[in-house]
């Protein structure tokens, strides 16, 4: 039963989706409950994971391997560590309330719940890959109906924007196959390396690559994960893409899938070539605070709400490479915790202007005001967003950006004073948004707008109630993610070399 | 009792969710909750404090209890993270419990008939009981991060609070404003704490001292001057000092308890509080000190000003806090923490009930204008005279409660040998008896100047004024007695003996200020007008505010905003623009490619002959090393 849990988590969506295929099109109700059903099968698997994971025992767990292609070394292996397991958490979380945001879909809701869960079952593929070959196979499952599903159900220059995401997203990823082909060679030579052919993520980061192999690898790495993270300035697909996706491919797209690039950062780049990432790490403290300021300066001038979000994205994940970019303990545990923080976070918010734009048919902040009236209840939860985003004690997030900070002041310490102040403008577009869309004087022009209601609602309570009960007790989270932290921090301390700069 | 304290902050939690989850559909029943969890409270700060003063529990060996909060680890020569959340008991914290507590009842209990009728009037309680909490836990902190955990709740019921009319465009940007400015003070003071971690390996208060205590910290003096300057950015926010001051005045827009409890015991406390508790580190460097009493002594004195001139009751009520803060940060920065506390003290019942009252007002007379009230001394009388027992307790007049506090103030920055801020202070004394007696003679007295039909608030807002009118008239005297200064010190008890010189010459400015307002406004012996006019450049700087909201202003709409937008073309033109054009170079590069890709046959049958051609003449071409001879 343990072994086959990860296998459930990401089968259950592709089990969905041909469940769903048989169904007709017009029974709109048992198709999207069939998607909620199977995608709830994901969530309950990876609650069970979370408690079935031994933090007292560390390392890999729960883990499942099937050899594919001997002569190749290939194996399907899965197994999650105290990096990966919230990672699923996040997945499951997201894209099961991504369901219930996406409750008055109307327009080929069939093809659409498909796409969706296709995409996401590649999602849980990548975080619980062991084997940097289904590692990045799985990454190309979740990219491919990321196309489509913008393309189709999108708005506002959805073809521009679904071919530049996937341009972009394609060319990060031919960086990562380079690197990948790369490692698999180097680890295969008898002499310098493993002498057997292997795509075993913990066994390729065992070989001693030389240095110079490093900087050439890890540089890929960085561009290629850099793409999808987005580190500056690569990141101009992500507000496009956020802005063009249906809402619960904007959740699943900024709450997830640009964590991937974090998570590939950490997973392969960081244990794979500690000293070719102690050498690029300064440029990337430098990238990503320019990231966290300058996203955040570009938010605060947005004029539609979803850009607002989506430049907010661009400025947290810099928070992100931050975290990695200090490569010490508390700094990557602060990345990855910002990366659960950040997913739900940011799901939250995607999923609150998609119950607007629904019903308002437009995203413009300068058309709405005095929303609070109308809706109080979408009100309060673009609050407790608001403030998650804006770090405020008692929400994930806050926890999250005080680790990074803590970890990087110490390494870069004017890049994290940079950085930092992004808190003082994040707080100030946050709140200049909740005054123009939510208060003021009630506007009868949107009197019949109706406040989320019934299933309408289910997203908003689950993920806020993930941030604030991770928020008040983040040791439920932390301690898992530092147990899977700690041995990477001690390789980082151990191989060194210096920076670029 | 002890051993119950974690649960004084605890008890308003409760009732804020219960109001929130349960019981938002029943006003009364909503009420009740908020009250039966601020009295608990309130009842076991008492008995705390009881315990506190029998089992002589002192500064130097507090009552502390923790648990584990946050455990990262520390691997190579960089910090982990170790956070706890503690109880810190000690007569410092005691006291303040007791004041949050007691004060926070009595608003809620004013509340009931103030916001009597009010649409959100569930909401309005559940953001009270929040709004205690979040002070509580500050209170009762052991540590800085707990305390920043606190610190920033409060900010948010503040914001919750002021903005609670969001329906009004002027409330909703108030509230912004407090929340943002205070935000420019937080960013300090996080990045203060976090270097005091790196450097000290702990947040809590009785480490920190005892490693500074022993010597041993190994802390640079400039690593020192740094911390405690970034720390002191957050009080410089949440206590209002110059420059961070803006936000307060315009905090008016809430209703007027959150006004008086913000003034009072909740918001603006904070920052005093926290210089109080960190003092050992503000203490370790002598420019921090002096930044922090300068910052203070000209905070008291333009706040003072400002007062001066100003019509709105509720507008004068808060230039006056501004003051009275300068006067307590200005304290603690000439290194008495005992003058500064016990200032806090006094003036938390005095303010709090010096805004219920205007809140009374208000509520008569519909109006915040002094120059539309007049009269109202005969229709209120309990307001009336409770306000004047605030007016003549703020304005340091034997032997009402500000008297002492004050005495203390100007007795410690003399002692200190800070002259010039002594003069500085004792002046403000005169100009706060000047404003706030100005205030009583327009509005309280004189013939009613508008149509207004005032008439007594009812016993829901009198009681709690009455009530506060005792602590505002003995709890001076009464800490005195209680000896305060061996309670509430920092290295060695303070008993300051009353120095009649310096007692003097404070009543002396005092009782000046009171009589010039008796003339001027009362008796009408100089034409205010007239001195308007002749006074313009002065009465227009200060009316103004010194045009410190237009600077601001200015900068954000232009540096900030102009940022912003410089962020934003560049983002859309160059960064966007240079990917856009690699798309659009290849595709273009593929247009061009396209004319081989013709489909018609003849024109590949030509290019396949000719590139035979080509390779033919290249084999037979001897110096390209062909093989036909």
């Amino acid at each position: 039963m343990a072994s086959a849990l990860l296998a459930i988590i990401i089968l259950a969506p592709i089990a969905g989706a041909l469940t769903i295929l048989f169904i007709p099109e017009k029974e709109d109700v048992i198709i999207k409950s069939t998607a909620a059903f199977f995608t709830f099968i994901s969530l309950a698997a990876s609650v069970a994971a979370y408690f079935m994971y031994d933090v007292a025992k560390g390392g890999m767990q729960l883990v499942l391997e099937i050899p594919w292609v001997n002569e190749f070394g290939i194996k399907f292996s899965l197994g999650v560590d105290g990096i990966s397991l919230p990672l699923i958490l996040l997945t499951s979380i997201v894209i099961f309330t991504g369901v219930f945001a996406s409750w008055d879909m109307q327009h080929r809701i069939k093809e659409f719940f498909i796409f969706l869960l296709v995409l996401v079952s590649g999602v849980f593929g990548v975080f619980a890959s062991r084997d940097l070959f289904f590692f990045y196979l799985f990454f190309e499952v979740a990219v491919i109906p990321m196309y489509i599903l913008i393309g189709v159900w999108g708005s506002t220059r959805k073809e521009y924007a679904a071919m530049k995401l996937t341009l972009y997203l394609l060319v990060g990823s031919a960086f990562v196959l380079i690197g990948a082909i790369a490692m698999f060679l180097y680890g295969a030579d008898p002499v310098k390396g493993l002498g057997y052919r292997t795509f075993d993520i913990a066994s390729l980061a065992q070989v001693q690559f030389d240095p110079a192999f490093q900087k050439f690898a890890f540089f890929l790495m960085m561009i290629g994960f850099g793409f999808l993270v987005p580190m500056w300035p690569l990141h101009t697909w992500s507000p496009d893409g956020h802005v063009a996706a249906p809402t619960a491919v904007s959740m699943l797209h900024a709450g997830v899938l640009m964590k991937l690039g974090g998570y590939g950062l950490i997973r392969v780049g960081l244990a794979c070539f500690p000293e070719g990432a102690h050498y690029w790490a300064p440029l990337i403290a430098t990238l990503c605070c320019v990231n966290a300021t300058y996203g955040a300066f570009v938010a605060m001038v947005q004029k539609d709400l979803k850009f607002v979000i989506g430049y907010s994205s661009v400025s947290h994940m810099g928070y992100v490479l931050l975290g990695i970019s200090a490569m010490n303990a508390v700094g990557i545990d602060g990345a990855v915790a910002q990366m659960f923080a950040h997913g739900i976070m940011t799901a939250l918010f995607f999923a609150i202007v998609g119950n607007i734009y629904n019903k308002a048919h437009t995203r413009m902040i300068a058309e709405f005001g005095g929303l609070a009236h109308q809706m109080p209840r979408v009100a309060y939860s673009f609050l407790i967003a608001g403030l998650a985003s804006l770090g405020l004690p008692g929400l994930y997030n806050f926890v999250a950006e005080f680790a990074i900070f803590m970890g990087a002041i110490q390494v870069y310490p004017v890049r994290a004073f940079i950085s930092v102040f992004a808190i003082v403008i994040t707080a100030i577009y946050v709140l200049r948004v909740m005054m123009r869309v939510f208060f003021g004087p009630r506007n009868p022009r949107w009197d019949d707008l109706k406040d989320a209601r019934g299933v309408e609602i289910v997203p908003f309570i689950i993920l806020s109630g993930t941030l604030i009960l991770f928020g008040v007790f983040p040791d439920l989270l932390m301690n898992m993610i530092d147990n899977g932290v700690v041995p990477l921090a001690e390789k980082l301390a151990t191989f060194k070399m210096g920076g670029i700069f | 009792m002890l051993e119950l304290a974690w649960l004084i902050p605890i008890f308003p939690l409760i009732a804020y969710t219960l109001i929130i989850f349960l019981t938002k559909k029943s006003k009364s029943i909503s009420v009740a909750v908020a009250l039966a969890g601020i009295v608990a409270s309130l009842v076991i700060s008492i008995g705390v404090l009881v315990e506190t003063i029998q089992k002589g529990i002192t500064m130097a060996e507090p009552f502390e209890v923790a648990v584990k909060w946050l455990r990262l680890s520390a691997i190579d020569k960089y910090t982990g993270l170790n956070i706890d959340m503690g109880i810190l008991i000690d007569p410092l914290s005691a006291v303040m419990m007791f004041v949050v507590t007691s004060i926070a009842t009595l608003v809620i209990i004013y509340s009931v008939g103030y916001m009597h009728g009010d649409p959100g009037f569930s909401r309005y309680f559940a953001y009270m009981s929040l709004f205690a909490f979040s002070m509580l836990l500050l209170v009762i902190a052991n540590n800085f991060f707990e305390m920043f955990f606190g610190w920033e709740l409060v900010g948010l019921c503040s914001y919750l609070l002021i903005g609670f009319w969001f329906e009004k465009p002027s409330a909703a940007k108030a509230a912004n404003k407090a929340f943002i400015t205070n935000r420019w003070g937080d960013f300090g003071f996080m990045l203060g704490i976090i270097l005091l971690y790196i450097n000290f390996g702990t947040f809590n208060f009785g480490e920190i001292s005892r490693i500074i205590g022993d010597g041993a910290s190994g802390v640079g003096a400039a690593i020192l001057t740094l911390i405690s300057l970034l720390i002191f950015a957050g009080p410089m926010a949440k206590s209002a000092q110059f420059p961070l001051h803006v936000w307060l005045p315009d905090a008016m827009e809430g209703p007027t308890p959150v006004s008086s409890i913000l003034h009072a015991a909740t918001m603006v406390a904070a920052g005093v509080y926290l210089l109080a508790r960190g003092f050992v580190l503000f203490n370790e460097s002598t420019e921090t000190l002096l930044f922090i009493a300068y910052i203070g002594g000209i905070t008291a004195f333009i706040a003072a000003s400002f007062a001066l001139v100003q019509r709105d009751i509720k507008r004068i009520l808060a230039y006056s806090t501004l003051s009275q803060l300068g006067y307590m940060v200005m304290v603690i920065g000439v290194g008495s923490i005992t003058a500064g506390m016990f200032h806090l003290t006094t003036h938390a019942f005095f303010k709090c009930m010096l805004f219920l009252g205007a809140g009374s007002v208000i509520h008569a007379v519909h109006t915040q204008d002094i120059f539309e009230m007049g009269g109202l001394s005969k229709k209120m009388p309990i307001t009336t005279w409770t306000f004047i027992i605030g007016a003549l307790a703020l304005a340091g007049i034997f032997p009402l409660s500000g008297f002492w506090s004050k005495d203390e103030i100007l007795l410690a920055t003399h002692q200190a040998g800070f002259t010039g801020l002594y003069w500085l202070a004792t002046l403000v004394a005169g100009m706060t008896a000047f404003y706030m007696f100005r205030l009583i003679f327009i509005a309280f007295f004189g013939e009613k100047r508008t149509d207004h039909h005032a008439h007594e608030s009812s016993p829901w807002m009198t009681v709690p004024l009455i009530i506060l009118a005792f602590f505002a008239v003995f709890s001076g005297w009464g800490l005195v007695k209680m000896g305060y200064g061996s309670m509430v010190f920092f290295g060695h008890p303070h008993h300051g003996e009353i120095n009649l010189g310096i007692a003097l010459i404070s009543t002396v400015f005092a009782l000046g200020g009171i009589v010039l307002a008796w003339l001027i406004y009362y008796r009408k012996i100089v034409d205010t007008d007239l001195m308007k006019q002749r006074f313009r450049p002065i009465y227009n700087l200060l009316w103004n505010k010194l045009y410190i909201d237009e600077i601001y202003e200015w900068l954000f709409d232009k540096v900030m905003l102009g940022v912003a937008w410089l962020c934003n073309q560049c983002d859309r033109k160059v960064v966007d623009g240079i990917a856009d054009g690699l798309g659009d170079t290849v595709r273009h590069t593929g247009g061009w490619m396209r004319f081989m890709q013709t489909g018609s046959l003849q024109n590949y049958a030509l290019v396949i002959f000719g590139a035979i051609v080509i390779i033919v003449l290249l084999m037979a071409t001897p110096v390209l090393g062909g093989v036909i001879r």
